[in-house]
């Protein structure tokens, strides 16, 4: 990387179920005053927004125009991304990176409870001609997906329960936490079905929040007081979109996205030299998919990994500390940057009773949904 | 005409009668937006017959609709502060044309009118009504003609148009 980045600044509003007390741009502004704070910066300091939301979760048309105001990005360059928060992080590294400019702000909220039809939203994404006349639930695509998984790889629904009852335990420790249990395999198990083999308690449920992550170029960040944690890598990568002729078992989008992100980040070895993994779990199964593509484990591994409990939050390979979505919630397009600034927070020590210790670099990574083959990975370190 | 042409035309009884092949759907998207804490008190003064802005001590500024922060100095906003239900054409427009494109003999006039009592250059969008549409002019002095309070539900078609005073 010829010009460095990195993030200085993160601001957030705990993750709720529900937040009828605010509206989207109060909560928004919540989240930017805490992170203008955190970075030391003024809005008036900041040269260009990026926001990641799409009109159908906000029901609104072009609903970028009405972001501006709650950023403090009145009469500034702004741009929206119709992607995860991540791909927004991978939209300012490359301003900072071109030496366009040397501060850039990433927002992404979540209003999920206020969208009373998300099935049919979801649904929506399904090809029009000859997918959704079936007006199946959107479900049935990770039902598919989970099926041709454990047979590939020999997973079994045990250790997908088992990711339900880490993340949610997880998500006890953290005031983020809007779906914590402490649940048992058998209360998991017990569930009922959605789409089998895919149980209801697998299913991340949806939750609200607001986020803003401060961005900086090398120079800007040293001239700044704290401590910038900085980008070492970014990737994503889209696979066909056809449901026909996908491959079902493995998430290839994924593997794309992490070769990329790897390249530029010099990772040979992933569960080696990343200590934290906050990675996709909107499915209990996406995140053992996940971790494989990744190859954070081989084909196979990562269910029987995660029963041995290599994957909690004390374990050698950390994966969702925070909670993850099934713990704190799906936030929509902003679920990225939830798991941005969980590793923000990880690896400046300030996790309090979730902190791995010594954390040093660790690896986000977003999924943008069923039926999508969409992903994208930040890799964050501290030097 | 089809000499004329390259290609073959085609009319609406070609989609009718099943010539041209399509799918049809419709969305049913619904939503429920929180109103939070600037919308929702401006809402329950509109059911209470009365319009209320927000004030930005800094910036010397009333703002209607109200904002809890000033999108100028980028502050939370300080006061609420009750204005006054008449104002002044700031611009406006004949619409000859509904929503879903129908054409209209008289037109609606969508109007944004600067609230007495609000800075200069703050109003709100609305329609006028109870008047010549002729007879419309910027700088006109117009009134809220409100619906009958049994009938107000929170929502900015409690004002049912402004007319001239």
């Amino acid at each position: 990387m010829t010009r460095r980045v990195a993030v200085v600044g993160i601001g957030s509003t705990p993750a709720r179920t529900v937040t009828p007390e605010l509206s989207y741009r109060e909560l928004t502004y919540d989240a930017a005053v805490r992170a203008y704070c955190d970075a030391g910066v003024e809005p008036r300091d900041v040269q260009s927004f990026v926001c990641c939301e799409e009109d159908l979760n906000e029901g609104i048309s072009i609903s970028d125009e009405y972001t501006p105001d709650q950023l403090g990005a009145v009469l500034k360059p702004v741009h929206t991304v119709g992607g995860d928060g991540l791909h927004g992080i991978a939209d300012a590294v490359m301003e900072i990176m071109t030496g366009l400019v040397d501060l850039v702000v990433v927002e992404s909220h979540s209003k999920a409870s206020n969208i009373l039809t998300p099935h049919h939203i979801v649904s929506y994404a399904m090809d029009p001609v000859w997918n959704r006349p079936f007006k199946a639930n959107p479900h049935f695509v990770a039902g598919l997906e989970m099926n041709r998984f454990l047979h590939e790889t020999g997973t079994t629904a045990a250790q997908c329960a088992q990711v339900v009852v880490k993340n949610k335990r997880n998500a006890l420790r953290n005031p983020a936490g809007a779906h914590a249990a402490d649940l048992t395999l058998e209360d998991v198990e017990r569930s009922l079905p959605v789409s089998e083999p895919l149980r209801e308690l697998e299913v991340a449920p949806a939750s609200d929040a607001a986020y803003v992550v401060v961005l900086a170029s090398e120079e800007r960040a040293k001239s700044l007081k704290g401590r910038p944690v900085w980008v070492k890598g970014v990737g994503w990568c889209s696979d066909t979109p056809t449901l026909e002729s996908r491959d079902w078992a493995r998430a290839e989008y994924a593997e794309g996205a992490a070769e990329r992100a790897y390249r530029m980040a010099g990772i040979r070895n992933p569960s080696e030299e990343m200590d934290v993994f906050e990675v996709d779990d909107t499915y209990a199964y996406k995140e053992l998919q996940h971790l494989e593509a990744l190859k954070v484990f081989g084909r196979g591994e990562a269910g029987r990994a995660t029963e041995r409990g290599i994957t909690s939050a004390t374990g050698d390979v950390p994966v969702n500390v925070s909670g993850g979505a099934l713990g704190a919630g799906h936030q929509l397009d902003a679920t990225g940057l939830f798991r941005v600034v969980e590793l923000v927070l990880q690896l400046r020590g300030q996790a309090g009773e979730r902190q791995v210790r010594g954390a040093r670099t660790g690896l986000a990574m977003s999924w943008r949904g069923v039926p999508t083959t969409s992903g994208a990975i930040v890799i964050l370190g501290c030097e | 005409m089809s000499d004329d042409f390259r290609g073959t035309p085609l009319d609406a009884e070609d989609f009718e009668k099943g010539k041209v092949l399509f799918t049809r759907d419709e969305p049913k998207a619904e939503y429920a937006w929180d109103t939070g804490v600037a919308i929702g008190r401006y809402l329950q003064e509109l059911k209470n017959g009365r319009l209320i802005a927000r004030n930005c001590v800094k910036c010397r500024r009333v703002m209607i609709p109200p904002r809890m922060h000033c999108e100028w100095c980028w502050r939370p906003t300080d006061d609420w502060v009750y204005v006054q239900d008449r104002g002044l054409v700031n611009t406006f427009s004949l619409c000859y044309i509904t929503w879903d494109m129908q054409r209209l003999k008289t037109p609606e006039i969508p109007a944004v009118i600067e609230i007495e009592g609000a800075s200069p250059g703050h109003g709100i969008m609305h329609k006028l009504g109870g008047v010549d549409p002729k007879k419309v002019k910027v700088g006109m002095k117009v009134k809220a003609v409100w619906k009958p309070a049994e009938e107000r539900v929170g929502s900015i078609l409690d004002i049912l148009h402004w007319a001239p005073t």
